[in-house]
C-alpha cells in the first residue's frame, strides 16, 4: 500500500497543469460535501450542552462556563425514552430474525432446479411487489384479527421480503452444487442439508439481510404510530417524533420550569440531546459492520 | 395419449411433492402464509373503494356505488395538486440526486491513499444510519428561526412555512443522507474496474476527463442506466414518512403528496372508501410504471427481468 500510495504522489506531481485543476476541484467538492455532512452534526453536538437563553440569543459560544449536561441529564433520566429504547430494541430484534429467517427458507426451495410449482410460487410472490391493497384495506384486517395495539402488527406484516428473498436465492445459486450433491450422498434430509450445510456457508448474506432488516425497523415510524396506542408500546422514532416534531415532549421532563417561556426553551434544548443520544448506538456502531457492506453490495448486485 | 402423458405428469408431480414435502412445509410455507394474509387478502379489501363502506355492516352488508369515488377524487381540484406535488417531488428528487453518488464515486476512485478514503467513506455512509425523524427534527433545528442559518443569514425566516421552501429541503436532505450510501455500489464497481486499463490509458497520455470517458465509465454504465430506470419506475411510490415530518399546516400546498393525503382522509378522517379508491389510483399508476419499466430492463439485460 505504500508503494501505491508513494507511486501515486508522484503521479500527481506528473500531472498535467489541467488535470492538476481538474483534480484539485474535485478535491474541494469532495471537501465540502464532506463539511456538509460532518457541519450540522457538530453544530448539533455542541449546543446540545449549551445553556438555552444564550443560545437562543447568541447562538454558538465557546465559553465553557455557560456549558451543562441538564439537558442530557434530563433525556437519560426520562423513562419514556428509555421505554422506547427498548422497545425499539425489542421489535428491531423480533423482525430482524423473524424475517431473515423465513426469507431464507422460503429463498431455498426457490433457488432449486427441479422445485415443481417454482413458476407459480414465483409468480404470487411477485405479484406482491406491483400490486397492494393499499393502506385502508391493510388496516382494516389488521384491525380485524383483533392486532391493533400489539407489536405483531407491526412486525409481521412487512416481514417476509419478497426482494431479499431473491438476493438470496441468487446467492445460494452462487454456492457450488458439489455441496448439495455430497449433502445426498449422506442422505441428508432437506433441513438438516439446509441448517448445516448451507446455512454456514452464507454468513455475508446472513449478515447484510439482518442489517439492513434491523436498520429498517429501528429508523421507521409508520405502522408503530397507526397501529400501536399505548405509550409504553412506543418505539423509540414515536417518542423522537413527539419531542423533535410535534414539539410535545413528555411533560415530567419540562415541567418544574415556572415560565411558558422557560419551558419552551428548555423543550427546544432537549431536541439537541435526543438527537445525539438517540442516534449514538447506530451510528457508533455501524463502522464495525462496515466490511459486510462490500460483500452486500456484492449480494446485492447480482440480481440486477 | 396426450391424457395419459398429463397423468404421468400429474403422478410425476404428487411423486415429488411426497418425496420433498419437507421444502413445502417447512421451507415455503411460512413464507407463502404471511404473503396470503398480508398481501392478497388486504387486496380484496380494494373492494371497499367501490362501496359506501360502513365497518358495522362489513364488505359483504355495504351499499355499492360504482365509481363514485374515483369521480369524486378525479374531478376534485386537490387532485390535480396532489398528483403534482408527488410527482414533482419524486421527480426533481430523482434529476437531482441521482447523479450525485456517481460523482462523488468517481471522486472517492481518484484519491490515492486508500486510509483517506476510507475516512471519507465513514463519513460519507453515516447520515444513512441517521432515522427519518431525527434527519427532520436536525432539519428543523436548521432552519428554525432562530436556527443557525437564519442566524448566519441576519434573518428570520421560517422556511417549514413557506410551500417554495419544502422541496428544495426535502430534496437537499435527501442528497445529504443518501448519496454517500447510494455511491458505495459505484465505488465498488470502480474498484473492480481495469487497473490494466487505466494504466495504459495513463501511459498514453490521457488526461484524465479522458481516461473517465474511456475507462471510469464504461465500467459502471449499465449500473448507472439501470439504477435510472428502476429509480424512474418508483416515482409514484415516494415514502410516506419523511414528507409527513416535514409537513406543517402552512407548506401543505407543495408537501401534501397522495401518501400523506390517503393516511389522513382514511385514518383521520374515517373517509375509508374515498381514501381506499385515492390509493387504488396510486397504485394502478404506479403498478403500470412498474410494468413499463421492467420491459425496459428486460430488452437491455438480454431477456432477463426482475
Amino acid at each position: 500500500m505504500e508503494k501505491t500510495l508513494t507511486m501515486k504522489k508522484s503521479e500527481f506531481a506528473r500531472a498535467s497543469i489541467g488535470d492538476k485543476i481538474f483534480l484539485l476541484t474535485g478535491y474541494i467538492l469532495l471537501g465540502l460535501f464532506v463539511a456538509a455532512i460532518i457541519g450540522p452534526v457538530v453544530y448539533i453536538i455542541i449546543a446540545s450542552f449549551m445553556d438555552p437563553i444564550t443560545l437562543q440569543n447568541k447562538g454558538i459560544v465557546f465559553d465553557t462556563s455557560k456549558w451543562t449536561l441538564t439537558a442530557y441529564e434530563r433525556v437519560m433520566t426520562n423513562s419514556q425514552i428509555w421505554t422506547g429504547f427498548f422497545n425499539a430494541v425489542l421489535y428491531s430484534v423480533l423482525f430482524a430474525a423473524i424475517s431473515v429467517f423465513i426469507t431464507l427458507l422460503c429463498a431455498y426451495p426457490m433457488s432449486r432446479d427441479d422445485f415443481k410449482g417454482k413458476k407459480i410460487f414465483n409468480t404470487i410472490f411477485i405479484i406482491t411487489m406491483f400490486f397492494g391493497g393499499g393502506l385502508i384495506p391493510t388496516y382494516l384486517l389488521i384491525s380485524n384479527m383483533g392486532l391493533l395495539d400489539s407489536m405483531w402488527a407491526v412486525i409481521l406484516p412487512g416481514s417476509f421480503s419478497v426482494w431479499n428473498m431473491i438476493i438470496a436465492r441468487t446467492y445460494y445459486k452462487g454456492i457450488p452444487t458439489e455441496l448439495r450433491e455430497a449433502a445426498d450422498v449422506d442422505g441428508a434430509n432437506e433441513l438438516v442439508f439446509f441448517f448445516r450445510i448451507l446455512l454456514p456457508v452464507c454468513t455475508p448474506l446472513i449478515a447484510v439481510l439482518t442489517l439492513w432488516q434491523f436498520v429498517g425497523m429501528w429508523n421507521s415510524y409508520f405502522d408503530a404510530m397507526i397501529y400501536l396506542n399505548s405509550a409504553n408500546k412506543q418505539p423509540l422514532q414515536l417518542v423522537l417524533r413527539a419531542i423533535l416534531i410535534q414539539n410535545e415532549p413528555d411533560p415530567g421532563m419540562i415541567a418544574d420550569m415556572q415560565s411558558t417561556a422557560q419551558r419552551a426553551q428548555l423543550a427546544e434544548l432537549l431536541k439537541y440531546a435526543t438527537i445525539i443520544i438517540s442516534s449514538l448506538p447506530l451510528v457508533v456502531m455501524y463502522p464495525f459492520f462496515q466490511k459486510y457492506f462490500d460483500s452486500g453490495i456484492m449480494v446485492g448486485s447480482v440480481k440486477g | 395419449m396426450n391424457a395419459k402423458a398429463k397423468d404421468n405428469n400429474l403422478h410425476n408431480t404428487l411423486v415429488y411433492i411426497r418425496q420433498h414435502w419437507q421444502l413445502y412445509v417447512f421451507f415455503l410455507g411460512p413464507a407463502l402464509i404471511l404473503t396470503i394474509v398480508f398481501k392478497y387478502l388486504p387486496m380484496g379489501g380494494i373492494l371497499i373503494a367501490f362501496q359506501k363502506y360502513n365497518p358495522f355492516k362489513g364488505i359483504l352488508g355495504s351499499e355499492w356505488v360504482g365509481l363514485k369515488y374515483f369521480q369524486q377524487f378525479l374531478s376534485s381540484p386537490d387532485f390535480l395538486q396532489y398528483l403534482m406535488n408527488t410527482l414533482k417531488l419524486s421527480i426533481f428528487g430523482l434529476l437531482w440526486g441521482f447523479p450525485m453518488p456517481i460523482i462523488l464515486a468517481l471522486l472517492l476512485n481518484r484519491i490515492a491513499s486508500s486510509k483517506i478514503k476510507q475516512k471519507i467513506q465513514l463519513v460519507l455512509y453515516m447520515p444513512n444510519f441517521i432515522s427519518v425523524i431525527v434527519l427532520c427534527g436536525m432539519v428543523r433545528i436548521l432552519l428554525s428561526v432562530t436556527g443557525p442559518l437564519n442566524m448566519m443569514m441576519g434573518t428570520n425566516i421560517n422556511f417549514l412555512t413557506i410551500p417554495a421552501a419544502f422541496r428544495p429541503i426535502y430534496i437537499i436532505s435527501g442528497i445529504w443522507q443518501g448519496a454517500g450510501w447510494a455511491s458505495i455500489m459505484y465505488t465498488a464497481a470502480l474498484a473492480n474496474a481495469s487497473k490494466e486499463l487505466k494504466e495504459a490509458a495513463q501511459i498514453d497520455g490521457a488526461n484524465i476527463w479522458q481516461q473517465i470517458k474511456a475507462v471510469e465509465w464504461p465500467a459502471i454504465k449499465d449500473m448507472v442506466v439501470i439504477q435510472f430506470i428502476l429509480q424512474a419506475g418508483n416515482i409514484m411510490s415516494i415514502g410516506f414518512e419523511k414528507a409527513y415530518a416535514l409537513q406543517s399546516d402552512m407548506n401543505l400546498a407543495s408537501s401534501e403528496i397522495i401518501a400523506t393525503y390517503v393516511y389522513k382522509k382514511g385514518l383521520l378522517n374515517g373517509d375509508y372508501s374515498y381514501s381506499t379508491a385515492v390509493g387504488l389510483f396510486n397504485t394502478i399508476i404506479n403498478v403500470i410504471l412498474l410494468i413499463t419499466v421492467n420491459k425496459i430492463v428486460e430488452k437491455m439485460n438480454d431477456g432477463q427481468g426482475l
